[in-house]
């Protein structure tokens, strides 16, 4: 297959083939991580700039290891360190970037459209490493090739994601993914949490865990989005962790070889109980490991072709 | 215009002296292992394995590189597809050799040196091929050759092997 993207702006662009060629792509790239030396020569002589207008530990530590593993190097920019403060507008701060010759700039801003943005004014490939409650591309891509992996397949599984759906970006980019394979996704949470018109993206949707959860594959579970006003859709966190803490009762009622996810960071005992996010079925540190394979992938396809 | 370099029943002689010739010159297969690279490497590598168990009386797994993220030409071409490189043993330590169907302008065994060296620290690494049409753009020489044919720019070597193209053999083609 042949790459055609310059940029990755969210998983609802790609198409079924480009999802799985990917995460093939991702698969040679895993192997990588498990040897003793870390480090593959393909993208040596790259610069790849990561732009955090939010915070973030996971994604921005592993879009850096995996630029490093390529031999790209790697600049990360915190906006709480950097010009932002000084009231340098988002296009003002591509453009200068831009002026250092970057070849990948990955960005996280809390508006929609930040790096869609970026993608019209500048000419270096954009990394979408979420935008507000619209999209998380790579977030979607890992947790796809954790269901396959462990699954095999991803036509025919059928997935409850359950938490804030309203203010997620991972749910979101999980449903724009999932939809383009032959799978049948239930939503839940309080009605306050769920979008008006969530239906029309093709999944069910309901407000009772316990039914959420019945013969499910994989049930991804999702934190409650406090810095986009989550708690405000709810009348306590002890409330809503009585009704949708996902509890070991709720994983006996799924499929016997169910996998557990979460994009995290977790809240133990609020969206999730310890022993499910640390039993057997959890697969929480699998999507991390898998999450540095996936961005070797985006990275080597978006900045490997030709310039 | 074809003309064929190697026919069926010459690929397979080739493939038997090349084989004798690696237990020759490393006194038997102990120590010995095959990697065999992408795409038809691979093939070639599982014969010569095939032809030293009957020899030697012992199976020796076969491993497969593929030398993409190695290439010194990303960001030229269009972005080339990554496959799975699976060597199932150590390399510290063994004699590796590496069998690729043809040798050119040795950018590819470059590559693959530089992989398999990122695996670990092979006592010696060799290479035979199929074919070497010459044309050398590295200082890099094979150990073992089934054919030795110094071919023009503009003349393409092919390897057809019956795993994937149905047949064994070795063409010579013109673009005109």
């Amino acid at each position: 297959m042949n790459w055609i993207h310059k940029d990755l702006l969210g998983v609802r662009d790609l198409s079924r083939e480009e999802i799985l060629f990917l995460l093939d792509t991702a698969d040679s790239f895993r192997d990588i991580s498990r040897r003793d030396i870390k480090k593959v020569p393909t993208l040596r002589g790259k610069t790849i700039i990561t732009l955090f207008y939010e915070p973030s530990t996971r994604t921005r530590v592993s879009f850096e290891i995996a630029a490093k593993r390529l031999s790209a190097d790697t600049i990360n920019i915190s906006t709480s360190s950097s010009s932002v403060v000084k009231g340098e507008t988002l296009s003002d701060m591509g453009r200068n970037l831009q002026s250092m010759r970057p070849d990948v700039i990955v960005i996280r801003h809390n508006m929609p459209g930040a790096p869609h943005l970026l993608s019209k004014i500048l000419d270096c490939s954009i990394i979408n490493a979420g935008d507000g409650a619209h999209e998380h591309p790579t977030q979607a891509l890992l947790d796809l090739f954790t269901m396959r992996e462990k699954k095999e397949t991803l036509d025919g599984l059928k997935i409850a994601i359950v938490g804030d759906i309203a203010h997620s970006r991972v749910a979101r980019s999980n449903i724009f993914a999932l939809k383009k394979f032959n799978t049948e996704i239930t939503c839940c949470a309080p009605p306050t949490m769920i979008p008006p018109g969530l239906e029309e993206l093709g999944v069910s949707v309901t407000d009772r865990l316990g039914e959420a959860v019945v013969d499910k594959d994989v049930i991804m579970m999702l934190r409650i989005q406090k810095e986009r006003g989550g708690t405000s859709y709810i009348p306590s966190i002890r409330e809503y962790s009585s009704f949708y803490c996902l509890s070991e009762e709720h994983v006996g009622l799924a499929r016997k070889d169910v996998i557990i996810m979460h994009p995290g960071p977790m809240n133990r005992g609020v969206e999730i109980s310890d022993r499910v996010a640390d039993g057997a079925f959890s697969v929480i540190l699998d999507q991390v490991e898998n999450g540095v394979a996936v961005r070797m992938a985006v990275l080597y396809l978006l900045s490997g072709g030709e310039s | 215009m074809e003309r064929v370099l190697l026919d069926e029943k010459s690929v397979e002689r080739s493939i038997i002296r090349i084989t004798h010739e690696i237990l020759e010159k490393n006194q038997g297969s102990k120590n010995l292992s095959l990697i065999g690279i992408r795409t038809r490497g691979i093939f070639l590598a599982k014969r010569i394995r095939e032809k030293i168990s009957q020899i030697e009386n012992r199976e020796m797994p076969v491993g497969v590189l593929d030398i993409t993220m190695y290439r010194d030409d990303i960001g030229m071409l269009k972005t080339p597809e990554v496959k799975k490189t699976d060597i199932p043993f150590t390399v510290n330590g063994m004699t590796i050799v590496l069998v690729d169907d043809v040798l050119h302008t040795g950018r590819t065994i470059r590559a693959a040196i530089d992989a398999i060296m990122d695996l670990g620290r092979p006592a010696r690494i060799q290479l035979a091929v199929l074919v070497d049409r010459g044309l050398r753009e590295l200082p890099i020489q094979p150990n073992y050759t089934g054919i030795l044919y110094t071919a023009a720019p503009e003349e393409e070597v092919s390897v057809k092997l019956r795993e994937i193209d149905g047949k064994d053999e070795v063409v010579l083609s013109t673009s005109t």
